[in-house]
């Protein structure tokens, strides 16, 4: 198994004591920024990518898988103690967690939200380890047009499945590729789009700049604006014996923990998807197959494992087509996808010829992430807790400095500072507006890779968009593309002449 | 939100409109034996901007999106407050590293926001003010050899770089 060779090549790498130093400490934080209302893994990963730079690349990017991973785990910790969701990934936790905290049952959701979390995050590394080497192997003989093939139908699904206004989403998109263009011409090296000939733009903007303001900035005067008024904190009584008993009477949520992790991995890998719905759905699933439909809502646990097992595993899910294709699966991944790039590695299938030691060990740690997160979050529970009682002024002023320095850090550049500001004032007020963010910090990520291989592809075509639907693996996935591009107009026309029908 | 709603549409019509401009400064045609031009790209994709702002404000007049029949206010005065004093906070901030430097700023803005916004004591303000910049410091300055910006205050700085670097 030539599978199993890699996988134990990558464990030596994710157990070297720094790496798994960097797999505790990662867990740790991101477990910490999950639970804190408001703050996901986008946010942890965006902000704290330039500390990164500390480490090489491996040790950056287990850190912040880790980050990730901690996230998950702790976005069902807020859910359930104050009934807010730590993160939108954790929204379908609070259904069933919140009443079951309500009961004085908090310890029972918080153990299970654990469990369940490790073994959706678990089942889907072993899906990962399975599927990614195929799936690289296959991507390695893409051309110019599969790629651009494959980005359009990242930005496709964002239309299809997105459920955002239309008109914005493609707005969103359009503005990450334009901003995304600026500096220079990466073929014929002119500058363009230098506004106000203002030099800063000559080194374009980069898209930790864009990242760091929309979900650091202005997710911070997001929650700000969202979190004014108290909250009620429950009680958990925490005792080993408690956690025994707990344990015990799990298996009664094995079917939607198992069903919430396929779900959940499946519906991560599509870009628009993700975490957040991945987890509503597996709730909505859970709920259907289960004996007792109406005890949903009021406190059943499956009810908690269920949208837990899926968020986990479709952050594993995301990271399929990233390692892979290099299209990201989710803006977390997106941001990972944007570090690769800084620290030198080119995204895509060559990841797994060129830099083996990189993609296994990044796979293993995986796996080291998912015990360590389930350890940490059990045996500290009490302080997660205390962490929710820490007063959001204290917390805001220190992430608003992390936001500013870590923005100067990777170009030394005050321009930069002022574009993270003006990007998160402004990304805030149209976020107020119902315009989605996710899809434009896709954009800036994918933007220059878009626009190579548009050109390329072109250029070997002599101009011919037909060059995109004449080659055997482009010519589906363009199709495909097309169809999650035009299901919103069919949708509209379908409920038009319905509506036209009823009157 | 319909009044915000229209002149976020006006706003981000004309910004699409300078970028297509903008973009047009670069070739935007077909170069034979290169391809398309540098501006086509952005151009067209500025021009896609602009479409949408355009369908955004049919929808907008024709009252079909949720927004633009929404009644709530777009900012109710404790937000509105709430985000002039951060948001005017942070460029202050910002613009205060320019000439003071982070070392100075930093505090300063940590002070505002945790005894004036927050209402903490000053003991909690004061470590968490003084201890934010030291870790900074040691973190970017130390361990990265990034350089942050100091202003006028950066000859202060002289006799540390002596011992740590």
């Amino acid at each position: 198994m030539e599978v199993l060779d890699h996988l134990i090549q990558g464990f030596a790498i994710a157990l070297q004591p720094m790496n798994l130093g960097l797999v505790i400490f990662g867990c740790a934080l991101g477990l910490f920024i999950g639970a804190m209302p408001g703050l996901g893994s986008v946010n942890g990963v965006a902000i704290l990518l330039p500390m990164t730079f500390l480490v090489p690349p491996t040790g950056a990017i287990i850190f912040l898988a880790a980050i990730y991973y901690g996230a998950m785990y702790g976005g069902a910790i807020s859910s359930i103690m104050l009934g807010i969701p730590g993160a939108s990934t954790a929204v379908a936790t609070t259904f069933d967690g919140r009443p079951m905290a309500m009961q004085g049952l908090a310890d029972k959701a918080l153990i299970t939200a654990a469990t369940a979390s490790f073994i959706g995050g678990t089942i889907s590394v072993i899906l990962f380890t399975l599927f990614a080497p195929p799936l690289a192997a296959v991507a390695l003989a893409f051309g110019a047009a599969e790629e651009f093939a494959l980005m359009m139908l990242a930005f496709a699904t964002f239309i299809g499945l997105g459920g955002d206004d239309i008109p914005k989403t493609l707005f969103s998109i359009f503005i990450g590729l334009v901003f995304s263009a600026v500096g220079l011409d990466i073929i014929s090296g002119q500058p363009r789009l230098i506004f106000g000939d203002i030099p800063g733009f000559l080194h374009g903007i980069n898209f930790l700049v864009l990242a760091i303001g929309i979900y650091g900035i202005g997710e911070m005067l997001w929650t700000i604006e969202s979190s004014k008024g108290d909250v009620q904190i429950s009680q958990a009584t925490v005792t080993v014996r408690r956690i025994i008993d707990d344990l015990r009477t799990l298996k009664e949520t094995f079917k939607s923990v198992i069903v919430g992790s396929f779900l959940g991995y499946f519906v991560g890998i599509l870009p628009a998807a993700g975490a957040t719905p991945g987890s509503l759905m597996a709730y909505g699933v859970a709920k259907t197959l289960s004996k007792d439909p109406d005890s949903f809502g009021k406190g059943n646990p499956e009810g908690v494992a269920a949208p837990e097992s899926a968020n986990n595993a479709a952050s594993t899910g995301s990271m399929l087509p990233m390692l892979t294709l290099g299209i990201p699966g989710s803006p977390t991944t997106a941001i990972l996808l944007g570090g690769m790039v800084i620290w030198g590695l080119e995204p895509g299938p060559m990841l797994f010829v060129e830099h083996q030691e990189f993609v296994w060990g990044l796979i293993a740690s995986l796996y080291a992430a998912n015990l360590f997160s389930l350890l940490i979050n059990v045996a500290f529970i009490p302080a997660f807790i205390w962490v929710l009682r820490l007063p959001f002024t204290v917390l805001a002023p220190i992430i608003f400095v992390l936001c500013i320095v870590g923005g100067y850090a990777p170009t030394q550049d005050m321009h930069d500072v002022w574009l993270i500001l003006i990007f998160g004032v402004v990304g805030y007020l149209m976020r107020k507006l119902e315009y989605p963010l996710a899809p434009a910090v896709l954009a800036i990520v994918l933007g220059p890779l878009a626009e190579t291989s548009l050109r390329q592809a072109l250029l070997i075509s002599n101009g011919s968009l037909m060059v995109f639907f004449e080659r055997p693996i482009s010519a589906p996935i363009m199709v495909v593309a097309l169809v999650l591009f035009v299901l919103p107009l069919l949708k509209l026309i379908k409920d038009r002449v319905g509506a036209r029908g009823a009157a | 939100m319909r009044k915000a709603e229209l002149v976020m549409a006006v706003v981000m019509g004309l910004f699409s409109a300078y970028l297509m401009w903008k973009s047009a400064e670069l070739p935007i045609g077909w170069i034979p034996e290169e391809g398309p031009g540098g501006g086509a790209f952005p151009f067209w994709l500025s021009a896609g901007m602009l479409v949408c702002c355009v369908w955004i404000l049919v929808r907008w007049f024709r009252r079909s999106s949720t927004v633009s029949v929404s009644t709530d206010p777009y900012m109710d005065h404790q937000t509105l407050r709430m985000f002039l004093l951060v948001a005017g906070s942070l460029t202050v901030m910002i613009g205060l590293m320019h000439i003071v430097g982070v070392y100075v700023s930093i505090p300063l803005f940590m002070v505002f926001y945790m005894r004036y916004m927050g209402g903490h004591q000053w003991l909690t303000t004061g470590v968490i003010a003084v201890a934010t910049p030291i870790v900074a410091f040691f973190f970017f300055e130390i361990a990265l050899k990034i350089t942050l910006p100091k202003g006028f205050t950066e000859p202060l700085f002289y006799p540390l770089y002596d011992i740590f670097l």
